[in-house]
C-alpha cells in the first residue's frame, strides 16, 4: 500500500490552491474576506470594517457588502470543488478561471450588525456547465442567519473533460 | 416635493453611507421614484485580474445602493429602507475602465413595503450589465427612529 504523504504537504498544496483563488482576484483583498478551510470545508469570513456600514443610524451592514459577500463565498466554494481533485492529484491548478455569475438573488433576513459575518456556501447542483449554489450567513449564532442567497453559475470551459 | 429637496435627499442618503462612500458613488440624477448613481471603474474593484472585468459583488452594491435611494425620494416619503431582497441577472461583463450606471425605479409602494427594478450600464447604454429587481422595506417617520 501507498505511503500516505505528510501532512504539512497536504496542508501546504491545499492552502497554496486556496490562497492562489483568493489572492489573484483583487475586490476580495479590497473588501478582507478570508476563508478558514477545514479539510474541503470551507467558511468565509467578513471582518467587519467600518466602510462596511450602509445604514449609519442603526448601525447595520451594506445591503451590498453582504452580497458581495454571499457571492464571492459561493464562487469561492464553486471553484474550490472544481479544483479539488485535480489539486489532489498534484495538477497545478492556480491558473484555472473562475465561474461568472449568471444570477443572484439575496434575502435580507436581519439588520447585519456592525461585527465579522461567516458564511457557507453548498453547491445544490453542479453541472458541465451551470450550477446552482445556496449560502448562508451568520454573525453570533450560526441558526440565526442575516442573510441567505442562491445563485446560478456558469462554469468555465476547460480545454478537455477529463 | 421639490426635485431640489429630493437630490438633497437623495445626496445626503449616499453621503452618510460609507461604504457607497468606499466604492466613490455619486448621484447624478434623481425625481420622483427614481434615481441615477455612478461609480467610478477601479482597479480595487476588479474580479478578474485577466480581463479587469469589476466584480459582480461591486456592482450589486451600487445596485442595492441606488435601489435604496429610489425609495427614499419616493413621493410617499419614508424616513428610513432597508433591503428585503434583491435579485440580480448579470448580462455581460462591463467593459474594463468604463464608469458604471446604475438607474432604479420605485414603481410601486405599499404602507410597509417599497418594490424596485434597477439596471446598471458601462458606457454603451443600448445593453444593460445587469438588471435587478426587489423589494425594500418602508419605515415611517412616527414608527421611530428617522
Amino acid at each position: 500500500m501507498k505511503r500516505p504523504e505528510p501532512v504539512q504537504v497536504i496542508k501546504q498544496r491545499r492552502d497554496k490552491a486556496l490562497q492562489s483563488v483568493l489572492q489573484g482576484v483583487p475586490y476580495i483583498q479590497f473588501m478582507g474576506f478570508k476563508f478558514d478551510r477545514r479539510g474541503d470545508e470551507l467558511t468565509g469570513i467578513m471582518p467587519y470594517q467600518d466602510m462596511l456600514i450602509g445604514n449609519p443610524m442603526l448601525p447595520a451592514l451594506h445591503g451590498g457588502a453582504t452580497a458581495a459577500f454571499l457571492e464571492t463565498t459561493a464562487i469561492v466554494e464553486l471553484s474550490w470543488a472544481m479544483m479539488w481533485d485535480r489539486m489532489e492529484d498534484g495538477e497545478d491548478v492556480t491558473k484555472l478561471r473562475l465561474p461568472k455569475t449568471i444570477d443572484f438573488t439575496i434575502d435580507y433576513l436581519r439588520a447585519g450588525l456592525p461585527r465579522d459575518a461567516y458564511a457557507r456556501a453548498t453547491i445544490n447542483r453542479s453541472g458541465r456547465r451551470y450550477a446552482s449554489v445556496h449560502v448562508e450567513a451568520w454573525q453570533d449564532n450560526r441558526t440565526r442567519l442575516f442573510a441567505q442567497a442562491t445563485g446560478h453559475f456558469l462554469m468555465p470551459q476547460t480545454d478537455t473533460n477529463t | 416635493m421639490t426635485n431640489e429637496r429630493q437630490t438633497l435627499i437623495a445626496k445626503q442618503f449616499i453621503s452618510a453611507l460609507p461604504y457607497a462612500h468606499a466604492l466613490d458613488m455619486e448621484v447624478t440624477d434623481v425625481g420622483d421614484g427614481y434615481a441615477t448613481i455612478t461609480m467610478p471603474y477601479d482597479l480595487r474593484l476588479v474580479g478578474d485580474p485577466e480581463t479587469g472585468v469589476i466584480h459582480g459583488g461591486a456592482v450589486s452594491a451600487l445596485l442595492d445602493t441606488c435601489a435604496g435611494a429610489s425609495v427614499m425620494v419616493h413621493g410617499s416619503k419614508p424616513a428610513g429602507t432597508a433591503t428585503l431582497d434583491l435579485r440580480i441577472d448579470y448580462m455581460r461583463s462591463a467593459k474594463p475602465g468604463d464608469m458604471i450606471t446604475a438607474r432604479a425605479e420605485c414603481y410601486h409602494v405599499t404602507r410597509s413595503v417599497a418594490f424596485i427594478r434597477a439596471t446598471a450600464m458601462d458606457a454603451d447604454t443600448s445593453r444593460p450589465v445587469a438588471t435587478a429587481t426587489g423589494a425594500f422595506t418602508i419605515q415611517t417617520a412616527k414608527g421611530g427612529k428617522t
